[in-house]
Formats: C-alpha cells, structure tokens, sequence
C-alpha cells in the first residue's frame, strides 16, 4: 500500500513523475530536474515534504524525555526556535536526523525522516515512559509545504499580507505563527537545499489552497513545483547528510562529521551529567579516531559517482578499495560530479588524489571540504 | 507522452534505429523521461565495430545512469557531436537533433516495430 499526501491531484495535474519514496507516491520531477534545481538556486522552488513525520512531545518533562531520548540538549532549546538534533541507539547509531522545534515551554514537535518515522515514534514513546510527557504521531494529519530560493521570502510575504516583518525578522531555524489563508500556520525559516527558505506546517485540509496559492503568488518570481530529484542534487549541493545514505544505523554522528550534534556537557537539574540514550558509547568515540570519515569528493571527469561504488586509492590497476560512495551526482550548479563517500582517515585529507571505481573504471576524483556549494551572502 | 514514429524500429532497450543508409541510432523518449536531464553521453567513436546486443556507451543523467546497448552490427560512420557538445538535445528532440550516432549496418540485431515497441514500453 502506498501513501498519498493530500497534494497527489496537484502533482499530478502539473503532470509530474511520480516516485515510491519511503512508502509514499512523491513527485520525482515535473518537468526538467536541472531547471527545478536551477530554479531554486536564482528564484525558488515549492516543495511537497508531507510525507515527513511529525511527532508531538507534550507536557510538563516533554524538555526532560528529549534531552534523555536524543543526543542534543532540547531543555536550552528556546520556544520560538527550531534545532537539527539526531536519535541514537545504545551503541551510538544513528536511528534518525531530526529537527526539533519547541512550540511552547512544555509543547515540542520531532520532525523525523519518512522511511523512519514509524520507528522513531516507537522509540520516544518508550524513551518518555518515566517522565510526566506524552507522545503522539501528527503526521497523519500534517502536510509540510516548503518554499526554497532566494525569493522565498518575497513569495511567503504575498500570501502572508502585513505580515512581511515577522517573516523577515525571523532568523534561520526559527519558527513563528503566521496568519495565511485566514488561519494560523507554523512558518519556520528551514530548509534543505542550502537556500534561503520556509517550511510551512498545516492540517492537510489547507493543503491543496496553500499550494495553489504559493504557485499563484510565487510563478510570476520565478517560483517552479520542485521535486525529490532536485531536493536530493540541492541538498548534496550543499553537503547536507540523507539518512539512508550518510547516516543509518552503523554510523555513528561522529563519523558522519555531525558530532557537534552530541551534547555530552548536559546536565540534569543536579548538574551531574545527564544519561541520555548512547550517552556511553559516543562518549568514547569522542575524540577517538574513527575507522572511516565522511569526505567530500570532486570528480576531475565527467562520469559521477553513485551511492554505492567503490573508492579507490588510484586509478591505476593495483589500486584498492579505501572507502565507498554515500551519494554522488552530476552538480548542475557547479558542472562537475560532486560526491560524499566514507573514506580511511588516512585519505581523507582535503588535497589528497583518489579514484571513484565507475561501472568498471577508475576515473579520478579528489578530496575537497564541503559543502560543495555555498550560497552568495544577500 | 511517450511517441512511438511508425517509420522506426525499436530495441527492448529503448534505442531506435531508422532505414536510411547509413542508419542512424537514438534512445526514445520512453527512455529520456525515465532518465531526466541526461548531462553526459559516451557513445562509440567513429571507425568502432560494433555488435547488437554489447553495451557500447552510457547515457548518464543528474539521477541515473543507463547503459547503451547496440541495435545492430557495423560500423560507426558519424558520431553527433553536437549531443555530446549538448546532451539536453537528446531530451528535446530525441528522435531527431538528438540522434547518437550513424552505422555501417553489416547485421540487425532483435528489432520490434513501433507497435511492438509501444505495449512493451507502456506493459
């Protein structure tokens, strides 16, 4: 059975290509996946995530069973603000990314990865168990719209009238009550493409008039409906992890190069140090050399690397395997094959001359830091 | 929409081949909306042999990537360089500017005609 969400009809008449994402008919594209992905980079971009997960944590120790559930430190998380956090496993794995927002002092939303979202509302249910918190799946009724671009800001402010301020006030990973359509939403300054952006949280019934009205407002800027194949090529773009590719359940946040994430100094209300859930296990991969690193690869050919192939220590015939691909594509903002692959620690220097083994050849890659592609400071 | 010219004949692979002479091979748009945005080609050079059936290039996109396999046996005699130059063109108009390359024709592999090609393509 596959999941919908309730913009499949729009998709579909803006005669989009549809994918299987995680369970869910999702639009690959609509029509070109360079001029989506170029769209966003010069104008912007209107994205359907409704298929992401959205968790509630609600009441009084909602703040106490976050900071014990996940590795971040959600009790200084401030109402009004949103944070990128991770769930662990006992051994340090990651089970998912998330993003946090906290809506009021003892109100939080989890917003996790589609493929996981089953898993991570199990895993907090049993995690909060022991603290005066409640935990409930939101996502059936949830649709997430994201608008993405250099002129997001312009295009959110038209369907939002009056309300340009509070939207440009509001910093990155920030989130604030915005009136659109006469109702209240929840606008967060987020996003996933390495752009300026909003994501836009709403009952799936305001679905269908808030994409339509975005479309409307956004088209004559140079607004496009983007799709998942260009959300993966911005976000790679700009060096961000996809669970499933970076981070699953043998890696831990370390060696994903997110370690930033694991927030060992949080305290308990004794100041003692808090046991949270792979407290153990990251504690001593801190600082510890791990047996692979995250790199980011620039390829010196045309030919890109996938998700899954080999790197190799050279290209010519003696070479060996030091590390595989994570995600790999042909950059439309660069021009040149950029990648992220698990590397030895050895190799990973940036500089450091590698090969990527492509369908049976060698071809030339080199390490470079990332992410591949920053956007230029408005 | 996937089109399906009556005036050429097809492979299971999605390349087309036309009845001139030399004859000239493409993909299908069957295969270009599956790909996306195809950013790169390796075809053949001229002067290769050829043999239905082998994979002889690669058509690779910003989300993918497909082997080329060729329809019929011979020789290249003309390569497009204008869709290497500018491999957008096999996705605007994959059954004309964006043609791949000409062959020598010495033997024609397993080719379907358009209506054979058609319920493969939409099966």
């Amino acid at each position: 059975m596959s999941n919908q969400t309730p913009l499949l009809e729009e998709h579909l008449a803006l005669g989009a290509s549809l994918t299987d994402f995680a369970g869910w008919q999702m639009p690959l594209r609509y029509t070109s996946d360079i001029a989506e992905h170029t769209a966003v980079r010069e104008a912007a971009g209107l994205f359907d995530l409704s298929h992401m997960g959205e968790i509630a944590v609600v009441g009084p120790q909602a703040a106490k069973a976050l900071d014990h559930a996940l590795v971040g430190n959600l009790s200084a998380l401030a109402v009004g603000r949103a944070r990128y956090t991770m769930i662990c496993q006992e051994d340090g794995g990651v089970i998912d990314d998330l993003v946090v927002y906290r809506l009021a002092e003892e109100r939080f939303v989890v917003v996790a990865n589609a493929s996981n979202a089953p898993e991570v509302l199990s895993e907090l249910s049993q995690r909060a168990e022991g603290f005066t918190a409640h935990v409930y799946d939101m996502s059936a009724d949830t649709a997430l719209i994201a608008v993405q671009g250099p002129r997001a800001l312009e295009i959110v402010a038209i369907v939002a009238p009056g309300q340009r301020p509070v939207l440009e006030a509001m910093p990155y990973y920030a989130w604030a009550t915005v009136r659109i359509l006469g109702h209240d939403m929840i606008v967060s300054r987020t996003g996933y493409t390495g752009e300026d952006g909003f994501e836009l949280y709403v009952p799936n019934a305001l679905a269908v008039p808030l994409w339509r009205a975005l479309l409307e407002a956004g088209s004559p800027l140079g607004l496009v409906p983007a799709g998942l194949s260009a959300r993966d090529s911005l976000r790679l773009e700009a060096g961000m992890p996809l669970y499933g590719n970076e981070l699953d359940r043998t890696t831990t946040p370390f060696e994903a190069g997110l370690g930033r994430v694991v927030k060992l100094d949080k305290t308990d209300d004794d100041g003692a140090p808090l046991d949270f859930v792979g407290r153990a296990a990251l504690e001593s991969r801190k600082g510890a050399q791990p047996a692979r690193v995250l790199v980011g690869l620039q390829g010196l050919g045309r030919r890109a690397a996938r998700a899954g192939y080999p790197v190799l220590n050279g290209t010519d015939a003696e070479a060996v395997a030091v590390g595989t691909v994570t995600s790999g594509v042909p950059s439309p903002t660069l021009g040149f094959p950029i990648a992220l692959a698990y590397v030895t620690p050895e190799l990973s220097g940036e500089g450091t001359e590698l090969a990527v083994d492509v369908r049976g050849r060698a071809e030339p890659f080199r390490v470079v830091p990332f992410p591949f592609y920053r956007r230029p400071k408005s | 929409m996937a089109t399906f010219p009556a005036n050429l004949r097809y492979t299971a692979e999605h390349e087309w081949v036309d009845d001139s002479t030399p004859t000239t091979v493409g993909i299908t748009d069957t295969a270009t909306e599956a790909l996306g945005d195809i950013v790169y080609l390796e075809l053949p050079t001229v002067g290769t042999e050829i043999e239905a059936g082998a994979v002889i290039g690669e058509v690779e996109s910003t989300k993918s990537v497909s082997e080329l396999f060729s329809p019929v046996s011979g020789t290249v005699v003309e390569v497009n360089q204008a869709a290497i130059d500018d491999p957008a063109l096999v996705n605007s108009d994959p059954y004309g500017e964006g043609w791949l390359f000409k062959v020598q024709v010495s033997a024609e592999g397993e080719l379907l005609d358009a209506a054979a090609y058609e319920a493969l393509a939409q099966g």
